[in-house]
């Protein structure tokens, strides 16, 4: 009892060292520059609302930026708006607009280098060129952002959310949209990316490399000019995310390359011209996911090995799968697929003849995409069943035993 | 014309082909839509019969028919009636007998069981395919005097823009595959009413795997409405022009 009463008057004291030191026009600190360097280990800086233009303001000891009805601070389209360098730092409800713009700095509204604990927390960022940058950070915190941009193109604008060399980050419940990459990783492990919200971004809704051990769940990207692409990593988990709408002749819902011990289960990939691709994937999981409407919903180039696609839905797509090669060295099994025309004499809702996912006219279009225009016609149609009756174009083993008679539900 | 019309129409009825005709498309639809849970599934069932089945069975009708009414024409001939517009009487009175049975044959049951945006495009395109075919069959028919060999010609019709077309198609893309063939394919395809027909279904329910197409300028003809009012367009100048040659072929015609 003793003891617990100490913590308690320990942690009140430490309450009671820390002051709070408010900024505006008519406070006492007139520039957050001021209140900044009069603030101590454990200060809050309290920002009323305002506009702010003070430049690059530097953040070299454990305080908090605490906004109130988001002031906005400026970069007039010049200089980096916060960089950060001490650890437990945090940044709440700010209004960050109109960064610099550079092709050899990565200028950002808000740059942490070596930060650890660093919380960046219900800010609104609009017209960013980088909006939050981590480099060699670890246990930061970035939830409830809005990160806005207006890039044309590629080149003019860098990442919503970047992230390298960092360990253990958690990234919840942004909003971005119109950067370069959403959210972009490098190097970056250990990490939680979940229910964000990433979209029309002009490159990648999520773009990570060498980034292990990560999990990504109940994230949308949608419209994203390329879709989602990750590469050069293992153990990854995506779970329950929607993947949608895609399009275009690069633009794919995931792009997964050199992937390996992951997990990738309970996703919905919907309206995607390609839903998954795949090169150089080894020992991944594919479980319960729905693929529909998309234009292909997996395209698995043939030097992917031991991946398990088992219990997914296909639904509507046009084409299933397309592979580019005959050596198929991956398991399909126990998927739903709604262009199965088998039976089940003994009702175990398993399909007594294998499917063929792989149609002859998806291997066509894969070869000569112009003949994508003939699709549907009564001689594609006619070829296609030719091929089901005796295939020997379309790989033989790719084929799934036991195809399952109903869809998966609530998955 | 008009009032020509009404007995052509008053004849076509009394030879019940159009009424079977109707009940034919009735059964097929409905038939499609109880069988098969996923109406989208459905919907792509009965295009393949709006691709096949409406133009044939458009061709050989019109046909028949023009050959059958030949003494009611000659008679009306006598009369001071223009020949235009006996001819134009026949044409839209076919035309338009067709399309009512396509109506209540597959517009009807589709509109109850599956109503959205490609279900309407599919009865859009039924219907020109429906006045396409009627204008070639006419074309087909004026040209000669013999029944046997205007029905011969315009069954060939059918099955060179139903199957051998895309076979032809097929084959250019795959002996040119080296080459960009996007636009050489896109106006090859203008070249037949039925793909025409079946692209804007298409990119309905395709667009997704369309966009997977190279080139800017196919994302914004497949992305944005110009593919489908471009496909509108040629296949109503499909319609227009074999029409238009035909009459000219009727006016001038010792018949």
């Amino acid at each position: 009892m003793k003891r617990y009463l100490f913590i308690v008057l320990f942690l009140f004291a430490g309450i009671a060292n820390a002051s709070v030191l408010e900024v505006g026009v008519t406070a006492k600190w007139k520039t957050i520059r001021s209140a900044i360097q009069a603030a101590t280990s454990g200060d809050t800086v309290r920002i009323l609302p305002g506009i702010y233009r003070e430049g690059n303001l530097v953040i070299q000891k454990p305080i908090t930026l605490l906004g109130i009805d988001y002031p906005v601070l400026d970069g007039e389209d010049r200089v980096e708006i916060l960089t950060i360098a001490a650890s437990n730092v945090a940044i709440v409800g700010l209004r960050l607009i109109n960064t610099g713009v550079g092709s050899i700095n990565d200028i950002s509204a808000i740059n942490a280098i070596e930060s650890k604990y660093l919380r960046v927390i219900r800010n609104q960022f609009e017209n960013t060129f980088f909006g939050i940058h981590l480099a060699n950070s670890s246990h930061c915190t970035i939830e409830g952002n809005i990160l806005h941009s207006n890039a044309e193109a590629e080149h003019q604008i860098g990442n919503g959310i970047h992230a390298w060399k960092c360990d253990s980050i958690l990234i919840r419940n942004n909003q971005i949209s119109g950067h370069r990459d959403g959210i972009y990783f490098e190097f970056v492990t250990n990490s939680i990316v979940e229910r964000n919200n990433s979209h029309h971004n002009m490159r990648y809704g999520l773009h990570f490399m060498f980034s292990h051990n990560d999990i990504y769940q109940h994230n949308v990207f949608k419209s994203n000019g390329a879709g989602v692409a990750v590469m050069y990593t293992k153990g990854v988990t995506m779970r329950y995310n929607h993947f949608l709408e895609n399009w275009g002749s690069s633009s794919y819902g995931l792009l997964l390359k050199d992937i390996g011990e992951s997990h990738i289960t309970h996703n919905h990939f919907i309206k995607n011209t390609i839903a998954v691709y795949m090169e150089g994937c080894s020992r991944s999981e594919f479980e319960y996911n729905t693929f529909q409407e998309n234009g292909w919903a997996i395209k698995l180039q043939a030097n992917c090995d031991a991946n398990v696609f088992a219990k997914n839905n296909f639904l509507s797509n046009t084409f299933d799968m397309s592979t580019n090669g005959s050596l198929v060295l991956n398991k399909v099994d126990a998927n739903y697929w709604d262009k199965y025309k088998g039976y089940d004499l003994n009702k175990d809702q398993i399909g007594d003849v294998p499917f063929h996912p792989v149609s002859l006219y998806s291997m066509v279009v894969g070869k000569m995409p112009s003949a994508v225009m003939l699709w549907r016609s009564f001689l594609v149609y006619m070829l296609d069943r030719t091929e089901e009756v005796i295939p020997s174009i379309t790989p033989e083993n790719l084929k799934d035993n036991r195809p399952s008679m109903r869809s998966y539900k609530d998955i | 014309m008009i009032k020509i019309g009404k007995y052509i129409i008053y004849d076509i009825l009394r030879n019940r082909f159009v009424i079977a005709y109707t009940f034919f498309l009735l059964l097929v639809t409905l038939s499609m839509f109880s069988l098969e849970s996923d109406p989208g599934k459905s919907t792509i069932s009965i295009l393949n019969i709006a691709l096949l089945v409406v133009p044939l069975v458009s061709i050989v009708f019109t046909t028949i028919h023009f050959y059958n009414s030949y003494d009611f024409m000659e008679m009306l001939l006598a009369q001071p009636v223009q020949r235009k517009t006996i001819y134009f009487a026949e044409y839209f009175s076919v035309a338009i007998a067709l399309s009512v049975a396509f109506l209540i044959g597959v517009a009807v049951p589709l509109c109850i069981f599956n109503f959205n945006e490609s279900s309407v495009y599919l009865i859009l395109v039924g219907l020109m395919l429906t006045f396409i075919f009627v204008a070639l069959a006419l074309m087909a028919s004026v040209a000669t005097r013999d029944k046997a060999r205007a029905t011969g010609v315009a069954l060939l019709f059918w099955f060179y823009f139903a199957i051998i077309y895309d076979g032809i198609v097929l084959y250019v893309i795959y002996s040119f595959s080296d080459y960009p063939l996007e636009k050489a394919t896109l106006s090859m395809v203008s070249l037949n009413p039925i793909d025409l027909a079946r692209i804007v279904i298409l990119l309905k329910l395709d667009v997704s795997a369309m966009m997977g197409y190279t080139g800017a300028f196919y994302q914004d003809f497949f992305g944005s409405g110009g593919g489908i009012l471009y496909s509108i367009f040629v296949m109503t100048l499909w319609a227009f022009l074999p029409l238009m040659i035909a009459m000219r072929r009727f006016c001038t015609k010792d018949i």
